[in-house]
């Protein structure tokens, strides 16, 4: 997967957990908590829905990295490198 | 039909979740949707735990239905579906009444922030900075500092503040003076921030709708079917016996209380002595009683406030308010708003109480202790609602003796167990590969929110399990 795509993919997930989330003017290295709203719920969701689509286990101490959108995508792209987009 | 019975039940599933309180429900749904295959065992013949309800002359009486927080709108809108969210509505007055101030309020932030300021003449920086530190609260945070010396900080000397306060958490979930500053933080600042809220239809049309979703999402469910064991073969959970039937699993989470769960389901003899010692301290939270009154079809009466938190005690004590001769109860009001389609009036009075005091009585002393709580109860209903007696045809009492009947819990406790027990309940799969918990641990895992979303969060750990 190109960064891009991990990209989309994120903001497709946090979409779906929260249908209000509101992505433009976002700030992809500002913390997302804040300018979307969640909560450390939201963040459990996100983990639990990588791990379904893409077996990727994310342990609690590196939910951090989750942060940011572009902490997101360093984080993943190395996980997600030989996963084609579906 | 939502129910199968025992015998029909395969011989394998994914996980099998024992016990069908909110935390057991969410995390045997949350599993469904993920994908696997979910038992669900419940001991009592209906679903639901202490959030339940139980019909009498024609009234139905919610149990647990007093209010909760905000946050359960997003979390029954993620966790369960849009039409249990719909259901949510705000409670708009709430009552203190007690020696030291009587007041109303919406339970929000802005109108304690208010109340603090104008009634108790707090000065606006205290009262923010004191709003500020509690929102800031997280249960990793140091422990040391008590709800007393946060309290003593912010209103040193204010025991009418204090009691306006903590009364509420105290009757939410147990909480004493003496509890970690951060559990009353964290519970203060999701429950008196932006109202209360109830369940419109009660909680056995939630209760109901919930078990719709289970099913729709494939659960397996089977009542009257009590857990005696787990399976624990090489250290590891492999099932449960029901009755005289072994059911095989992957993994198995137990929405028992964290108390029964290793001492009887497991038995104390697969945990690490360095475990058992932690869980030896764990202190478990106390039990309830409670008055539920039904009023004849045809009466009626005013409109009086939704919940009152009354006493006629001088001072806030929790100790007081664990007396089995407490002079302080809330009282819910339920009118025809509760079950539009089945418009009724009831009241339930809340109290705190103690496993111990009510097991020492033998049968003649607990039926008067009974009727001596009910008649209390009726003295303090009076002043709020005049006349109550006369329209009344329907009382009856419970106590912490018929909590633990119904639920098993260890001394019948209402709210799990005091803080200590939350890194037992989250880490009891490093001990027993496969085997989670989920249930009302450490305060802040309490009451209907704190359950639900501990259900979540022990689903993740499930499926994280199950996907290794
Ligand atoms: C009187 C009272 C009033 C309350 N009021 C409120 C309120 O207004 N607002 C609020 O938010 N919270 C309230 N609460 C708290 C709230 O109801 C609980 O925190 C919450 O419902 C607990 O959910 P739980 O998941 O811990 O499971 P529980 O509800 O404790 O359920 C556990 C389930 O496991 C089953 N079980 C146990 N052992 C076995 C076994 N071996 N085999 C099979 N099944 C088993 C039991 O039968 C039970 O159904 C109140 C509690 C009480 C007692």
């Amino acid at each position: 997967m190109t960064r891009d795509e991990i990209r989309d993919i994120i903001i497709e997930i946090i979409q779906d957990i929260d249908e209000e989330a509101e992505f433009d003017g976002l700030d992809a290295d500002a913390p997302l908590r804040d300018q979307l709203d969640l909560d450390s719920m939201d963040f459990l969701d996100i983990v639990m829905e990588l791990r379904k689509r893409y077996q990727i286990t994310i342990p609690e101490e590196e939910y951090p990295e989750l942060a940011t959108l572009n902490s997101c995508v360093n984080y993943l792209e190395p996980k997600l490198q030989s996963v084609a987009v579906s | 039909m939502s129910f199968t019975p025992l015998k029909n039940l395969k011989s394998s599933y994914d996980t099998i979740v024992i016990g069908s309180g909110l935390g057991g429900l969410t995390c045997a749904n949350r599993l469904a949707r993920a994908g696997h295959s979910i038992l669900l065992l419940e001991h009592h013949t209906k679903l639901g735990g202490l959030a339940t309800w139980f019909k009498r002359k024609g009234h139905v009486f919610d149990v647990s239905l007093h209010g909760f927080p905000y946050g359960m709108v997003k979390t029954c809108k993620k966790y369960w579906n849009k039409a249990i969210k719909d259901s949510i509505v705000q409670l708009d007055n709430i009552v203190f009444d007690n020696p030291q101030f009587s007041l109303k309020t919406s339970f929000d932030k802005e109108d304690f922030v208010k109340i603090l300021n104008q009634k108790f003449q707090i000065e606006m920086s205290v009262v923010d900075e004191f709003f500020a530190t509690v929102n800031k609260m997280n249960f990793y945070d140091d422990q040391s500092m008590t709800t007393r010396e946060l309290f003593e900080k912010f209103f040193p000397g204010r025991s009418d503040v204090h009691r306006l306060l903590l009364e509420p958490i105290t009757y939410a979930n147990g909480s004493t003076l003496d509890e970690p500053a951060i559990t009353y933080g964290i519970v203060f600042s999701n429950f008196m921030n932006r109202g209360v809220y109830t369940f419109e239809g009660g909680t056995d049309k939630l209760i109901h709708m919930m078990q719709d979703e289970l099913v729709a999402n494939g659960v397996t469910i089977c009542t009257k079917a009590r857990v005696n064991r787990l399976i624990i073969e090489k250290d590891r959970i492999t099932g449960v016996i029901v009755g005289n039937k072994k059911i095989h699993a992957k993994s198995v989470v137990s929405n028992s209380g964290i108390t029964n769960t290793v001492t009887n389901l497991a038995g104390r003899e697969h945990f690490s002595p360095d475990y058992l010692e932690r869980f030896d301290a764990v202190k478990v939270n106390n039990s309830s009683c409670q008055v539920y009154f039904g009023v004849k079809q045809g009466e009626r009466f005013d409109d009086v406030g939704d919940l009152l938190f009354t006493s006629t005690a001088k001072q806030f004590s929790s100790e007081e308010m664990l007396d089995m001769q407490t002079k302080s109860r809330t009282f819910s009001i339920y009118y025809p708003k509760t079950r539009p389609e089945k418009p009724d009036y009831t009241v339930v009075a809340s109290m705190n109480g103690n496993y111990d005091d009510w097991m020492r009585l033998d049968d003649t002393e607990y039926e008067k202790a009974k009727v001596d709580m009910i008649e209390r109860s009726y003295n303090d209903l009076e002043r709020y609602i005049p006349g109550i007696r006369e329209k009344v045809d329907w009382v009856e009492a419970a106590t912490p003796r018929t909590f633990n009947r119904y639920t098993l819990h260890t001394k019948g406790t209402s709210f799990g167990t005091k803080f200590e027990g939350l890194e037992i309940s989250r880490s009891i799969y490093k001990e027993l590969p496969g085997l989670f918990h989920v249930g009302s641990v450490g305060i802040i895992m309490s009451g209907w929110l704190g359950a639900i979303n501990y259900g979540v969060i022990v689903a993740n750990d499930v499926d994280g399990y199950l996907r290794s």
